[in-house]
């Protein structure tokens, strides 16, 4: 049953693919994108991948969504059709789309236990977590203490492409930023009952938000998913009632902040840890009990990815939300 | 005896919210225009939305997961029927007119297949 399941989820994954390849409307391409991540997070889902599909579903499907339009704002809705490169681009993916097919004939079966990535280092921490953290989600040990480097990275990238982003689009110039009685005129004030739905709900994603973030111990989510939710309540909020009230709400100052602050408070954890006698990132010396030390460990930079996602998520969005105001 | 009761109940309860969903998708696809496609899947949605969420609950029992069955169909009940007025009301500010009788309408070439 699962089976067939899956299998209808992937068919469906590569219509929408040769959708978005063959629309020239941009709009329709960005709608089918996110149906595209949607149908992924079910996929992971399925293959009991929870955590991966909870970050998935509230990136992919919501705020990539979100960003696409505003982008689309800036720019025309229509593709220019582009036949020349056609013939060549075709080639390519076809001799790259074979190679990759070819590649999976030398792939283990799904699930199969004695497949080389279920028998290197994964049994060791199917093993040691119980008895290292004391808590039941693995993803979230193996993420944050285990392979805390790759994690603490990846947060820095996440840093990076935030200011990246902040750099191509710019900050507006504080003279340029008050606000014209046309602007006050943003958001949908003359949809009532989306205002009123959205008021009712915004208080309860990030409450879920927050929910995700301090249960990442015990059940999926973590400050990845955590940063991401908390994210779309507050966009949902500058849609519904315009980019400066939520600017109001949450400043562009605190969201510079939430971005360095995570990234300081994860790469901070790591120092205090070399400080107290440890190896960097080795939270166990954070307390006289080591495993409480751990757990100590993981919620403070979870909180750091949590921060920082959020910030470099929201920032991003309001640099292409505010540049769609001033052109 | 009552479980079976509640087992039957409850598949009948899904069996119902399926044919409405899939009845909504066909009124999407067969429906003239844009209104009448969106009104076709909203209403069916929201119906579907409470008969499987309702089938769901009685096959979870009084557990967590009902309660947590409860306040996805909230959410589902709140958002649904708005993002379909949303749409509907960004339709009709983009121009798209709720003309009866045509059977085309220029503004809406989505259904990419």
């Amino acid at each position: 049953m699962i089976f067939i399941f899956a299998v209808f989820l992937l068919s469906l994954l590569v219509i929408t693919a040769i959708a978005i390849v063959r629309t020239n409307n941009l709009f329709s391409a960005v709608m089918l994108t996110s149906i595209f991540s949607l149908l992924m997070a079910a996929n992971f889902f399925i293959l009991d991948a929870a955590d991966v599909a909870l970050t998935e579903a509230a990136i992919g499907a919501g705020v990539t969504t979100v960003i696409f339009l505003c982008a689309l704002a800036l720019t025309a809705d229509r593709a220019k059709p582009n036949k020349e490169r056609r013939k060549v681009a075709y080639g390519a993916v076809g001799i790259l789309a074979s190679l990759m097919i070819y590649a999976t004939f030398d792939k283990p079966p799904l699930g199969d236990p004695d497949a080389p990535v279920h028998q290197h280092v994964a049994p060791w921490y199917i093993e040691k977590t119980p008895e290292y953290m004391d808590f039941p989600n693995i993803v979230t040990a193996v993420l944050s203490s285990f392979r805390g480097y790759d994690t603490l990275g990846e947060v820095f990238v996440v840093f990076a492409a935030c200011i990246g982003v902040l750099f191509i689009l710019g900050v507006p110039v504080p003279g340029n930023a008050k606000p014209a009685p046309m602007q006050q005129k943003k958001g949908l004030h003359h949809h009532l009952i989306p205002q009123v739905v959205g008021r009712l709900i915004i208080p309860f994603i990030v409450l879920f938000g927050l929910y995700t973030q301090f249960h990442g111990e015990y059940g999926p989510g973590g400050g990845f998913q955590a940063g991401a939710i908390i994210a779309t309540g507050i966009i949902l909020y500058a849609l519904l009632e315009g980019e400066s009230k939520a600017l109001q709400a949450v400043p562009r100052r605190v969201l510079m902040g939430m971005v360095i602050g995570g990234a300081l408070l994860f790469g901070g954890v790591g120092v205090i840890c070399m400080l107290m006698g440890g190896n960097f990132l080795d939270y166990s010396v954070l307390a006289a009990d080591p495993v409480w030390g751990r757990q100590l460990g993981i919620i403070i930079i979870e909180a750091g990815v949590g921060m920082t996602v959020c910030g470099a998520l929201l920032s991003i969005f309001h640099a292409f939300a505010s540049r769609e105001r001033a052109s | 005896m009552i479980d079976l009761v509640i087992d039957v109940l409850s598949w009948i309860l899904l069996i119902l919210g399926g044919s409405c969903v899939l009845i909504g998708g066909v009124g999407g696809l067969r429906l003239p225009n844009f209104y009448t496609r969106i009104h076709a899947s909203s209403l069916t949605d929201t119906m579907g939305n409470i008969l499987i969420f309702l089938g769901l609950m009685l096959q979870a029992g009084f557990t967590l997961a009902t309660l947590k069955l409860f306040a996805v169909m909230l959410f589902l009940l709140l958002t649904g029927p708005t993002a379909t007025y949303a749409l509907a009301n960004a339709a009709l500010l983009s121009g798209i007119k709720p003309d009866t009788g045509s059977t085309n309408d220029d503004n809406t070439e989505e259904s990419p297949k």
